[in-house]
């Protein structure tokens, strides 16, 4: 990593875990909860995320020192918004099923929290290679979250990974169901996401005891 | 009988919050206390009510495929749809910004109890949801998407209220220390989420069932009682605590 100095390496390492956007910052939860019932839906979701982190965040510290304070929410929103619309537009053209899948949960990555506050936070006031840096961090803290979700609740709910079954067949009795496994179908229900959540965060809190909250 | 479906569908069984998750960060950020819970509530009920029909009518006559028509024949074959994200984003912010200007000068006691939400709302996935969810289901006329935004709206404003009402009760019990602030939150609002699903069968008389129906009753009676059962124990929980404290 001769590429990046111990500071810029940390901008990528924290969010990962003890800087985390969803787990600790509670940033960008709309989005991931909505679309985490397929592993494939979050992986889609996260590049997404990360493309638009990545540029929209070097975009907004390029032109941080002439945009005048008072309009800065709005020109983020159009920033944004450009960058959105690229992606869903490229959606639709390469993936048109999975666009369906995630409705407008691409044109709610406009007023995704992890977006706008990472902006606001970091990139109006840094140079465009550390908010790269840091917005390409965010994204994977991100990422990494909406992965683990999609896993579990793909995996319990219909007992496949990314479509492929992993654990035998339901109808056909084989693998793990022969043994009279059933798939727990209360997985895919979108409140069980925030449950999960809510465990993860249990898992991480008791695993690092710096981050517990007053109630 | 149209508008009331749709009044009942969008509050209990499309809930903003419980079924979409829109919402969720001034939801999780601003549910500490009642009083500003409402605040909050009323406010994106206020801008719902605003924004839905301003973007039905930009939506009808501007972006969606042959929309262009009323110009003249020979703009029948534009579709501009690909524009909508951006457009109504822009609308959504001018439109916080000129209710915020207006509310200032009209009604400062108002202005006192929204003014410092307004500008969180911009950026609320709630507003946005709204507008692209009546986009995505393609809800017929204005008076219709009016009665949308503001249901929908309200929906979020009971979801707020009840889980800030909640979180100020279940400061007095005794939650595993890791769980504490956000992670309790986060499994409260999913148990929410699974009574909220029990409304889907309030309107069976509809072909298209809504998503979620498919689980039989029996499992909506056992969440109900897992419910109750969590209410018990948190009850019991605080009269612990009471006895604990003495």
């Amino acid at each position: 990593m001769a590429l990046l100095s111990k500071k810029d390496a940390g901008l990528i390492l924290d969010p990962l875990a003890d800087n985390n956007p969803i787990t600790i910052q509670v940033l960008g939860i709309c989005s991931a909860l909505a679309i985490t019932a397929e592993l494939k839906a979050s992986i889609v979701m996260s590049i997404s995320v990360l493309f638009v982190m990545g540029l929209g965040n070097v975009v907004i510290s390029l032109m941080r020192n002439i945009i005048p304070s008072k309009i800065r929410i709005i020109v983020q929103l159009v920033v944004i918004a450009s960058l959105v619309i690229v992606v869903d537009q490229v959606l639709k053209a390469f993936a048109y099923e999975l666009s369906k899948t995630l409705s407008v949960f691409v044109g709610l990555i406009i007023t995704n929290c992890i977006i706008m506050g990472r902006f606001e936070a970091f990139a109006l006031g840094n140079g465009p290679w550390r908010s790269f840096l840091d917005g390409i961090g965010n994204a994977l803290g991100y990422a990494v979250i909406l992965i683990i979700v999609g896993f579990f609740r793909e995996l319990l709910g219909s007992g496949t990974l990314m479509g492929i079954p992993v654990l035998g067949d339901p109808i056909e009795k084989t693998g793990l169901y022969s043994i009279g496994y059933e798939n727990n179908g209360f997985m895919l229900i979108s409140p069980m996401a925030l449950i999960v959540v809510g465990i993860i965060i249990w898992v991480q809190r008791s695993r690092n005891r710096a981050l517990i909250e007053e109630n | 009988m149209e508008h009331l479906e749709l009044f009942f569908k969008s509050i209990f069984i499309d809930n903003m919050v419980f079924a979409t998750f829109l919402g969720m960060c001034s939801y999780l950020a601003v549910s500490k206390k009642v009083t500003t819970a409402v605040g909050l509530g009323a406010a994106v009920i206020f801008v719902l009510a605003v924004t839905v029909p301003l973007n039905w009518l930009l939506d009808q006559y501007l972006l969606r495929d042959g929309a262009l028509v009323w110009l003249g024949s020979e703009y029948a074959d534009y579709d501009l749809g690909f524009l909508s994200f951006i457009l109504f984003i822009a609308t959504i912010a001018t439109m916080v910004q000129l209710v915020e200007i207006v509310v200032e000068k009209f009604s400062p006691s108002l202005y006192n109890s929204l003014g410092i939400f307004l500008p969180l709302i911009a950026v609320n996935c709630a507003i946005l949801g709204g507008s692209l969810f009546m986009q995505s289901r393609e809800i017929g006329t204005l008076a219709l998407a009016f009665n949308y935004g503001v249901s929908s709206g309200i929906g979020w404003f009971l979801a707020i209220l009840a889980i800030a009402a909640i979180r100020e009760k279940i400061r007095y019990s005794n939650v595993p220390a890791p769980l504490r602030g956000l992670g309790i939150t986060f499994i409260i609002t999913g148990l929410m989420g699974i009574g909220f699903q029990s409304f889907g069968g309030m309107l069976t008389g509809d072909n298209e069932a809504p998503e979620g129906v498919e689980n039989t009753t029996v499992e909506q009676i056992e969440e109900k009682e897992i419910k109750e059962e969590i209410e018990e124990q948190e009850e019991a929980a605080v009269s612990y605590n009471q006895v604990v404290n003495k």
